[in-house]
């Protein structure tokens, strides 16, 4: 803990601190461009100058000299003023003053830093640089004259999405940022580096000349194309969310969003049921919502009902749905819409123990069937952390690239029952051992021959929990925990033939299995479920409505509405307790604050934001073995998993021509 | 008192006679170098550093104080490396060249002396692209000192196993920065790394490294044989040995000529170049020790030791002993102008002062150099290099800028008469 | 610099290139060269090897040799490294010819050393010639660059063309060793000053004068 001073005053910093941390934690303020606390340091920039005694006569880069017992740091010296005019100049003399067109403006650390330290007057008169754009792909614009060489792009690729793909070519002042003959950034992180890149050179192409960041309504979300449950800020103008940004959780996302989950904006406003449907002599028409619940009343199931809930909805839908079918009588609730059948009596079992962020600490790794990167891209990104510390990392299944060195063991799953002597042994010595399984791995046993991995294992142990499993739907974990589980999954709501089932957003469901029911939809895109619809009630995608979700490692966060559900659309829970009406049924709530009272009451867990407790983890099923080849993952193409992303035109674009390969000739321009 | 013939180190540094193993042990090379190495390890560096001998890279530091900073054991199963930096590509530099075709055993032997006085398993010797020839010739005599048994396994019959690699760059002037030579022999960009930490601690592959001029390394075996105190009877305090001095430019015969520190540059010019081209008074400057370093107006340097304490005390600097001399022909403003287009070509472009600053400051130069210009633009040239100058990870920054600030130092008043010719031209010319 | 980028890819750059593998020779070469790094740092061998293959591709077409970006590729296949990495020292580094070249590469030395010494009549004269900085005659036998500080300030002005040097050079010098390589004879190498061998000083030796006509020994005299 070493002791320093920064501009006159004492104080004691963290081991391993930088000169900047200090400098952070003393309460001032150091401009940079480079320096990022979540990539290696490159020191390139030169903007952190400081002064610090002792050391030679010049100022220091204060992102990279380590912190030492007894150094004077000035932070506010005519030195460190000079150094800060300097850098600032030169950083201008070749950036094009186009900041009027320029969609960073506003949010952008050149003109901040520049109004707070630059010299305010330029004395460069000469030819500025030009640089040509470089294609990077459908997500990313690039306007590269704009560049500042800080190399974020460059260390976030290498770095954190484990892609090698975007340089620095060339040298002094013709060195330039692409990517290897301008193909697009192809890994499910990329646009990332535009939130990176401190300027404009790297900007959202489909958000391009949208909104200036001031016009901007900012609504704090939850990312629903997945079940990491990344934390997200929707921004809107009037009744459009004009673009989806992650926020800073060290525990979820760190400060990355899939592209998936960011892209899928644009879907939002697309193939939108904005108005009832019904179906007349198979034909679907439109209806008023008074004819639309004529309909409902009309099918009168009974205690005949059975809800199915798709992957993208809250915890307060899936509870008001609940409270919709109990009141009729039935119990017949399911969310696994593909029909898997994992046994979820106890919760501890399909959770992911080890969370997102001790994951890193694991140093022995199992995935049994999971293609991590498409399935849950923010959980790739910190087994790549794992790796780095000395984490092996085993994988059951059809090979796919990680990113990291990775054993495959083949795709046969039963390995798992007996494990080589290898891993065995890697397993036997490993601190913290973990198992991941996937989608894949519960269809064909993984759980179980998980839990058996755990006891014989100690994956359960003084501070450690290594029993993972790893979900796909954002609705996942609060589905279970709302008992949306059959013993035999969806395959029970079908054997009970029910009359009517009500489809809560249930795009993924094999409808023809329900030939005979009449099936109600309540969703918010003209997609698969709609398709197979007897009644539609439009409803409100996740951006319009205040929702709680529970990720895969149990965490309960909340999301708020950012704008109004289009058209006639109204938000989900309205509509369920009009339904209830409808068919003569009471649900017990009248506002969305009763509603959510109900489901705390019912469900404490969810009544507090952080970790659900499951208690722990059940024995193993004696002779319960892992069977089947794992051959393929259920993800066939990581843009499109869920209606709002089928929707986006923009990953549409993204499925076209980075997993199908289709080309896009450049407009001329 | 000028050297002698019997005191030079580099006795066949023109070539008159072959470079080979043979050749060089008829000369005194690799004789009982095993004895050499039996004196251990710590003798040989205090031997090196009673010498009192300075890295010949430029910089100057003494050379068995860095070899000293070398870890005595490896702790966690880390090699040690050595580097030896024959990247020569400062601007008036020839000397390794010379070394390296004429005499490369002296190199390789010192490369063995040196690695096992710092423990280290390896050398790479690192030799500029452009020196293909030279690379040849070092290539094939690496191959003679192993088919000798002078070098591998129990090199010299030492019981010491090391190995001497020698690796190409291919063009590029920031691979001599010691971290930058570095990242190139690992197969990267030549971008100079952030110090600390320093190749001691963590060089080559993360393992301690030193990075060793050519010169320094290949005068060692030398000086152990004839003992430090001969080497340091040469030159003045703090400034001892025996040192390559390398005069290009307007002398009747420019040349490479070994010479004994702190000879004053008029006899260096006078005895072994047939002096100033034109005469003593047709001096207009000298850049005294490759273009890195300020220039030194003719009066000032005629009489100067040629040293590193002697031209730092002129405000510039004995660099790698690269004698420029310039007579009054030269175009001052173009000959300094050149050097800026040097640096601005040769910036790794990592980070930002060098990057912008030497292409800002080679097209302010550039416009000095016909007068186009204001002359308030001297002054912002001159704060202009300020901000380069100690702002930069490595030191190509300063190298940049303080051949510029040298001729705003003596040369300001031609700056000044350009731009107010170019101006009365222009008048004119409205009229 | 600020024009050089890499020859485009393209289906003919493909179909000339896209087969390029090591010859018989050259792979020995290679494996030889990777030896020299450490196990697990074959990166190191990155630079030379890109050299190896611009030799070999010159050796195929009869020039100095270049990087078509299938050779880049090939060389970062063989040594597990994101082509983009070597794409960036190829294009850092600038004996790398990221573009076609002639038959020889005319490299005039313009930094100060050189210029005060007269490499503007070097220049002059290799335009004279029809040479063109940063273009290769249309008979593809000369490629013209000028490039800074080769080394060789105490023989100055000076070329290097491909693997050799010209040192001591007057217009008519350099003009006489163009006209003999056009004409397929390889000219004198080094020096062309009559009378000195390398770099001493010319006509007058003032030190070491009983190491021109034996390998003297001066062990004797300390």
């Amino acid at each position: 803990m070493p002791k320093l001073k920064v501009d006159g005053v004492e104080l004691e910093v963290p081991a391993g601190a930088t000169v900047l941390q200090a400098c952070e934690l003393a309460g001032k303020e150091i401009p940079r461009f480079c320096y990022h606390e979540r990539l290696s340091i490159a020191g390139n920039c030169r903007m952190c100058l400081v002064e610090v005694k002792p050391g030679p006569p010049k100022p220091q880069a204060s992102c990279a000299l380590p912190a030492s017992e007894g150094q004077e740091i000035r932070t506010d010296s005519e030195m460190v003023k000079k150094a800060r005019e300097g850098v600032m100049e030169f950083l201008l003399i070749n950036h094009p003053l186009d900041c009027p067109i320029c969609d960073q403006g506003g949010e952008c650390d050149l003109q901040d830093q520049s109004v707070a330290y630059g010299r305010g007057a330029s004395r460069y008169h000469e030819h500025k640089r030009a640089v040509t754009e470089k294609y990077m792909g459908p997500l990313i614009k690039t306007i590269m004259t704009r560049c500042i060489h800080c190399t974020r792009c460059v260390r976030f690729s290498e770095e954190i999405a484990g892609v090698d793909e975007i340089g620095a070519l060339y040298r002094g002042e013709n060195m330039q940022i692409s990517t290897y003959l301008e193909q697009a950034a192809k890994h499910e992180l990329s646009a990332n580096v535009i939130d990176l890149c401190p300027v404009g050179a790297l900007t959202s192409r489909p958000y391009a000349f949208e909104a200036r960041p001031w016009e901007l309504k900012k609504t704090l979300s939850i990312d629903v194309s997945d079940a990491i449950g990344s934390n997200i800020r929707l921004d809107s103008r009037g009744r459009e969310v004009l673009r989806i940004l992650p926020r800073v959780n060290d525990d979820v996302n760190e400060e990355w969003l899939s592209d998936r989950g960011r892209y899928m904006v644009d879907g939002l406003t697309r193939r939108r049921l904005d108005k009832p449907w019904l179906r007349r002599d198979g034909k679907l028409v439109a209806a008023t919502w008074a004819e639309a619940f004529d309909a409902v009343a009309k099918i009168n199931p009974g205690p005949s009902v059975a809800v199915i809930a798709g992957d993208l909805v809250d915890c307060e839908t899936m509870f008001a749905a609940r409270k919709l079918a109990g009141a009729l009588g039935s119990t017949l609730l399911e969310g696994r819409q593909t029909g898997l059948a994992y046994d979820c009596s106890n919760l501890a079992a399909v959770n992911f123990n080890s969370t997102l962020a001790g994951i890193e600490d694991a140093d022995a790794i199992l995935i049994i069937g999971s293609m991590v990167r498409d399935e849950a891209p923010l959980l790739n990104t910190r087994l790549r952390k794992a790796v780095k510390k000395g984490a092996k990392v085993f994988i059951v299944g059809a090979e796919w690239d990680p990113t990291y060195p990775a054993t495959f063991l083949g795709e046969d799953i039963a390995v798992a029952n007996d494990l080589p002597a290898e891993v065995a042994q890697v397993f036997e010595a490993a601190k913290k051992p973990a198992v991941i399984v996937g989608g894949a791995g519960l269809a064909k046993g993984g759980r179980e021959a998980a839990l058996a991995l755990s006891e014989r294992f100690n994956l359960v142990r003084e501070g450690w929990n290594g029993f993972n499993v790893v979900h796909m739907a954002a609705s996942r974990m609060g589905g279970l925990m709302l008992g949306y589980a059959q013993k035999g999954g969806i395959a029970d709501l079908a054997a009970a033939k029910p009359k009517m089932v009500i489809s809560l957003g249930a795009d993924e469901v094999d409808f023809t299995k329900f030939a005979d029911s009449m099936i109600v939809h309540i969703g918010h895109h003209g997609d698969k479920a709609a398709h197979a619809a007897d009644v539609i009630l439009p409803a409100a995608a996740f951006s319009e409505k205040d929702g709680t979700y529970v990720n895969t490692e149990g965490r309960v966060q909340y999301a708020e509405a950012a704008v109004f559900p289009p058209g006639d659309a109204r938000q989900d829970w309205t509509i369920l307790r009009a339904m209830a009406d409808a068919l003569g049924v009471s649900v017990g709530f009248d506002s969305f604050e009763q509603l959510r009272a109900a489901m705390v009451a019912e469900v404490p867990a969810l009544g507090s934001e952080g970790l659900a407790d499951y208690g722990a983890l059940p024995a193993a099923p004696a002779g319960a073995k892992a069977e089947g080849a794992i051959a393929g993952y259920p993800i066939k193409d990581r843009y499109l998993t869920n209606a709002i992303a089928r929707a986006s035109v923009t990953l549409q674009r993204c499925s076209a021509e980075l997993v199908h390969g289709e080309s896009f000739a450049e407009a001329a321009e | 008192m000028a050297l002698a013939d019997k005191d030079r180190i580099f006795t066949n540094v023109y070539g008159f006679q072959p470079w080979n193993l043979k050749a060089a042990q008829a000369r005194g090379d690799w004789d009982n170098t095993r004895d050499l190495l039996a004196r251990g390890q710590d003798a040989i560096i205090e031997e090196i550093k009673a010498s009192g001998l300075r890295g010949r890279g430029g910089a100057g530091f003494p050379t068995g104080m860095k070899w000293s900073f070398m870890p005595k054991e490896s702790k966690d199963g880390r090699p040690s490396f050595l580097v030896i930096n024959a990247d020569e590509s400062e601007p008036g530099s020839c000397k390794d060249r010379e070394i390296i075709r004429h005499d490369p055993h002296k190199l390789i032997e010192g490369a063995l002396v040196a690695g096992y006085a710092m423990r280290a398993r390896a050398a790479y010797i690192y030799i500029r692209g452009e020196y293909i020839r030279e690379a040849e010739t070092l290539f094939a005599a690496v191959r003679e000192a192993y088919d000798a048994g002078l070098l591998g396994k129990n090199a010299c019959g030492s019981g010491y196993d090391f190995d001497v690699f020698v690796h190409r760059g291919a063009g590029a002037y920031i691979c001599g920065e010691e971290t930058a030579m570095i990242e190139s022999l690992e197969g990267k960009k030549g971008q100079p790394r952030l110090k600390p930490p320093f190749p001691a601690g963590a060089g080559l592959y993360g393992c301690p490294t030193t990075v060793n001029n050519v010169e320094s390394i290949a005068v060692a075996p030398t000086i152990l044989r004839r003992g430090a105190a001969w080497f340091s009877s040469f030159g003045r305090d703090n400034n001892k040995g025996t040192k390559l001095f390398q005069i290009s430019g307007h002398v009747n015969r420019p040349c490479v000529v070994e010479e004994e520190m702190s000879i004053p540059f008029s006899e260096l010019i006078e005895k072994h170049c047939g002096g100033i081209r034109g005469g003593k008074d047709n001096l207009l400057a000298v850049i005294p020790g490759g273009s890195s370093v300020p220039l030194v107006p003719a009066e000032q340097i005629w009489d100067a030791p040629m040293d590193f304490d002697g031209l730092r005390a002129l405000g510039s600097g004995l660099g790698t002993a690269a004698v420029i001399v310039m007579d009054k022909s030269t175009d001052i403003v173009r000959a300094i102008s050149r050097l800026s287009y040097f640096y601005k070509h040769e910036s790794c472009g990592q980070c930002t002062p060098c990057r912008e600053g030497t292409g800002w400051m080679w097209r302010v130069m550039e416009r000095l150099r016909t007068g186009d210009a204001d002359l308030a633009e001297i002054d912002m040239l001159q704060e202009v290099t300020k901000q380069v100058e100690g702002h930069t990870i490595c030191a190509l920054g300063d190298a940049a800028a303080w051949p510029i600030q040298g001729l705003i130092r003596h040369f300001r008043p031609e700056i000044e008469r350009r731009i107010a010719v170019r101006a009365g031209d222009v008048r004119e010319a409205a009229e | 610099m600020a024009d050089r980028h890499p020859e485009p890819d393209s289906p003919e750059l493909r179909a000339r290139w896209g087969n390029f593998a090591w010859t018989a020779e050259n792979a020995e070469k290679a494996k030889e060269i990777i030896a020299r790094y450490p196990a697990g740092r074959q990166r190191s061998a990155v630079m030379p090897l890109l050299d190896l293959a611009q030799r070999q591709v010159g050796a195929e077409e009869n020039t100095q040799g270049w990087l078509p970006l299938p050779v880049m590729e090939y060389v970062a296949a063989q040594l597990d490294m994101p082509i983009i990495r070597v794409l960036e020292v190829a294009t850092f580094y600038t004996m790398y010819n990221i573009q076609p070249v002639g038959r020889f590469h005319v490299q005039v030395c313009g930094t100060t050393p050189c210029m005060l010494r007269g490499s503007d009549d070097i220049m002059a004269a290799c335009k004279a010639k029809g040479l063109k900085k940063g273009h290769t005659t249309p008979d593809g036998l000369f490629t013209l660059t000028e490039v800074e500080c080769m080394g060789n300030c105490a023989s100055a002005p000076m070329v290097q063309i491909n693997d050799d040097n010209y040192e001591d050079l007057t217009a008519e010098r350099v003009t006489h060793i163009l006209d003999e390589l056009a004409a397929g004879r390889q000219p004198k190498t080094g020096t062309q000053e009559p009378g000195r061998h390398t770099v001493e000083p010319a006509g007058a030796l003032s030190n070491l004068t009983a190491m021109v006509s034996e390998n003297h020994d001066y062990r004797g005299e300390w």
